[in-house]
């Protein structure tokens, strides 16, 4: 819990700077290990099925009971256009708090598994390389790299664009394309 | 406890009552009889004025007091039978209660604009003067000493009722002060009234007693000047906040002695007055139209309801206890009372369910009251007679729904006013009665509450309506409509302009409008009409917003709901009843009617039991006078659900206007029928019937 608290200051900071060090839950998706802000993060809860919405994208697999409120869950997999598998044990579903324009919203992701709890510094993290203008990076907030391997932080806020409920970017097809190639 | 919030309570609780006090004098300045005034009447809307005039003198609201004290000085003369009660007099004071609401709105955000009231002060004064100049003059004078320092002129050392507020600072006993021996003193110089406040906010755990917690408002009434009374503070003066106002003259208040228990509550408002009685509903109090605006967020309750809901409670604490004694040790033989225990558990938390929403249910009356002013003033203006009945004004409904439906009734009832009733001349012409009839309804039918805006007028001529239609191209040139539906093309968005409909004897302004606004609100509104008889609108409307009479249909593994009001029916077909109409949408045959099939699997994309008609049910559902069949393979139980928004986390989707959580802890969709017959529209390339639902 203090730990936590204790990272609210250098988190508020960090973030004015955009890319903020701070305390990051990290998880599994397709091999790669992927990283949110803790503070983000409301709950961490197994797989339930949910109840579909229909003539929504197939990433947002419907909603779910939360304790009385109606939350949508968003698969990640299918967000990012990656191969689905089936869900097993290790299936989690992250419920995070995202902030879009005025209103917040409570959200799950599906992901793979939970992996760590990391701290960075500002000064670990990497912005994003650029990819050109076809590729939208909005919500990566970028790269660090923990024991060797790579950490991709995404930015939970541009994660998803519920106004469309679409894909984020217009050629986001071929973003997810490249980051899948990229990988 | 801070002081500053105490008097903003206080101040809203004056702006409230203030805003009842017009509309009080209101209603009672439309009912006065021209000539031969009810002294009754004549004295309520008296009290009334009087009550806003010390209210707003003790609060230092002066812009206030002083108008409203001209106000009160030609009702006093009506009253008293000096002034015979004219036209004019009474067109003057329903400007001028309209000044002083305005002015009372613009306390809320601090901006009061006296130019309207510096001009009918003038035509006050000019009516005023026409009988007695100098009696008002010399009350101008008088009051407009009030406000500002005390002039030691002996005229002050009248009769006069002061009003004075004593805050003391919590350390006044230290220096020996006590405020009793205040009051002692000053009853022995008067007549003295004392309401204490403060009092509800005492927390007697950490009381300490060698402070004062309390303030006080006291009216006082008696032969002394200002300095009198200020004397005797005078000792406390640098431990305490101290204002003194003059209220009124002796001569007023002698008039007024009778009716004193009445006007005290409006100077001296307590605090703990959250929950009270409303006063006598047959009043027809507080019009909404005001109120509403600034969104008003509390809300009176009668206090039996308030009774009811703690009896309710009492009982399911009875309930609770009888139950936790199985959760020990609990053997099969205790399973008849666990079982009668969920029982009465079941019936208590139906009961206290109903008890709470009653809270928030207002009579009709609230929608009502701005009735007869407006149908008064139109008529008026369009020199049309009519004749206002209000029916099922006791008629309860949700706070929201209610505050919400003000504004399309006003557009039907201007409507039936302006279309739908006739000249004089014309009436007598048809040989009806010259005073034409309109009449509000409001009843409550099933789960819903109907309101019915009836007129004796015209009604609508339908051949024009539809040579209209056709015209701007609505209706195909063959088309045959029924009466129902042709009716329901003023509905329609783009018909609805005064330039296309204004030489018919239909209506039309912003219908649509008024029916996307009571779709809004869960409802639905339709039109009867016979031409040369009149017409009638019918509006329903659920109870509340927050909880719905759904049935839960099946479609494959997903459950929906929808609401019961829009269902008409549901049958089973067969496939020989069903025709495909270009090879593109299903019709089938109900009786006398051809209805479209909306597939539910089909527009939502899930898989069903079956594709065959005759395998599932069709689900005759309505919305906007629209009927389809919706195809879902079983029906379910019905059951009241709580609706929950899907927007809160989500966004708004068509066809589905929130979502529920059910027993088993499920969440099932609540199918919205019009977004759905929209969808069903836009799937199967037809124009849409009806106009698209801005997002």
């Amino acid at each position: 819990m203090t730990a936590v608290q204790a990272t609210v200051e250098e988190f508020s900071q960090g973030a004015e700077s955009g890319n903020a060090g701070g305390q990051y839950l990290t998880f599994m998706l397709a091999g790669e290990e992927y990283g949110i802000e803790i503070l983000k993060v409301q709950e961490i809860k197994g797989w339930s099925s949910a109840t579909p919405i229909p003539n929504t994208p197939e990433h947002v697999l419907g909603v779910l009971n939360l304790r009385g409120a109606v939350v949508p869950i968003v698969d990640l997999r299918k967000r990012f256009e990656l191969e689905s598998i089936e869900y097993c044990e290790t299936t989690v579903v992250i419920v995070v708090k995202m902030q879009q324009s005025d209103q917040e919203r409570t959200v799950g992701l599906v992901v793979d598994a939970v992996a760590d709890v990391y701290r960075l510094e500002s000064s670990d993290i990497q912005p994003p390389p650029d990819m050109g203008t076809a590729v939208h990076t909005e919500f990566v907030r970028g790269l660090a790299t923990v024991n060797e391997k790579m950490v991709i932080l995404l930015d939970v806020n541009h994660l998803i664009d519920f106004e469309t409920v679409g894909p984020v970017g217009e050629n986001s097809a071929e973003q997810c394309a490249a980051q899948a190639a990229d990988h | 406890m801070s002081i500053d919030v105490n008097m903003a309570e206080i101040a809203q609780l004056f702006i409230e009552e203030s805003l009842e006090g017009l509309d009080i004098m209101e209603s009672g300045l439309l009912n006065l009889d021209l000539g031969a005034a009810d002294p009754e009447t004549m004295n309520s809307i008296f009290r009334a004025a009087h009550s806003i005039k010390g209210g707003g003198a003790t609060f230092g609201f002066t812009e206030i007091s002083e108008f409203a004290h001209h106000v009160e000085t030609l009702l006093d003369e009506m009253r008293q039978g000096q002034r015979a009660v004219t036209r004019e007099g009474v067109d003057l004071m329903l400007q001028s209660v309209d000044c002083i609401r305005e002015m009372i709105a613009g306390l809320a955000d601090g901006t009061i604009d006296t130019t309207r009231s510096a001009e009918l002060e003038v035509e006050l004064a000019k009516m005023l003067g026409e009988v007695e100049p100098a009696v008002s003059l010399q009350d101008e004078v008088l009051t407009a000493s009030s406000g500002g320092s005390a002039p030691n002129d002996p005229q002050t050392v009248e009769h006069r009722v002061w009003a004075i507020r004593f805050e003391p600072l919590p350390k006044i006993f230290k220096s020996c002060n006590d405020p009793l021996r205040m009051f002692r003193e000053l009853q022995s110089l008067g007549d003295l009234e004392v309401h204490a406040q403060g009092v509800d906010e005492l927390d007697f755990e950490q009381l300490d007693p060698e402070e004062c917690h309390l303030n006080w408002t006291l009216e006082f009434q008696g032969k002394v000047s200002r300095e009198q009374l200020e004397e005797i503070f005078a000792w406390v003066l640098d431990e305490c906040e101290l204002s003194i106002e003059p209220l009124a003259l002796e001569a007023e208040i002698d008039a007024d002695d009778l009716k004193r228990t009445d006007r005290v509550p409006a100077e001296s408002p307590e605090p703990v007055a959250k929950v009270s009685v409303p006063k006598a509903v047959s009043k027809k109090p507080a019009v909404k139209s005001v109120v509403s605006t600034h969104e008003n967020t509390s809300i009176r309750v009668n206090i039996d309801k308030v009774d009811a809901l703690i009896n309710l409670v009492g009982e399911l604490v009875i309930t609770q206890s009888m139950l936790s004694r199985f959760s020990g040790d609990f053997d099969f033989t205790q399973l008849e009372g666990l079982r009668e225990g969920l029982n009465q558990l079941s019936r208590n938390t139906r009961d206290i369910q109903e008890s709470v929403l009653g809270i928030r249910m207002l009579p009709m009356s609230f929608a009502f009251s701005r009735f007869p002013r407006l149908v008064r003033d139109t008529g008026h203006a369009l020199g049309k007679k009519v004749e206002l009945r209000l029916v099922g004004e006791n008629t309860e409904l949700d706070k929201t729904v209610l505050e919400k439906i003000g504004d399309p009734l006003v557009h039907l009832v201007r409507n039936s006013l302006d279309h739908g009733l006739e000249t004089p001349e014309q009436r007598v012409a048809a040989g009806k009665p010259e005073t034409g009839v309109l009449e509000l309804n409001a009843y409550h039918e099933g789960g819903n509450i109907v309101i019915e805006v009836i007129d004796d007028g015209a009604g609508i001529n339908k051949d024009k309506v539809l040579s209209k239609a056709r015209e701007s191209g609505l209706v195909g040139p063959d088309e045959q409509l029924s009466d129902e539906q042709i009716n329901n093309l003023i509905f329609r968005a783009g018909f609805s302009t005064v330039d296309q409909v204004s030489d018919l004897s239909g209506r039309g302004v912003g219908m649509d409008v008024v029916r996307r606004n009571i779709s809004d609100l869960g409802g639905n509104v339709s039109l009867t009409s016979e031409s040369g008889v009149g017409s009638k609108f019918t509006i329903r409307l659920p109870l509340t917003l927050a909880i719905l009479d759904g049935q839960l249909v099946r479609v494959g593994k997903e459950s929906y709901i929808i609401s019961l009001v829009s269902i008409v029916e549901t049958i089973q077909t067969s496939a020989e009843k069903v025709s495909e109409i270009a090879g593109q949408s299903e019709v089938f045959r109900l009786r006398d009617e051809y209805l479209p099939i909306l597939r539910l699997h089909d527009l939502f994309d899930v898989p069903a039991d079956s594709d065959e008609i005759a395998d599932g049910l069709l689900v005759v559902a309505e919305a906007n006078g629209q009927r389809v069949g919706i195809f879902v393979d079983d029906l379910q139980e019905q059951q009241q659900v709580v609706i929950k928004s899907l927007e809160a986390n989500f966004r708004q989707m068509q066809g589905i206007s929130g979502a529920t959580i059910l027993g088993d802890g499920r969440i099932a969709l609540i199918l919205d029928v019009q977004g759905l017959i929209q969808m069903f529209h836009e799937k199967t390339g037809q124009v849409p019937v009806l106009p698209a639902v801005t997002a």
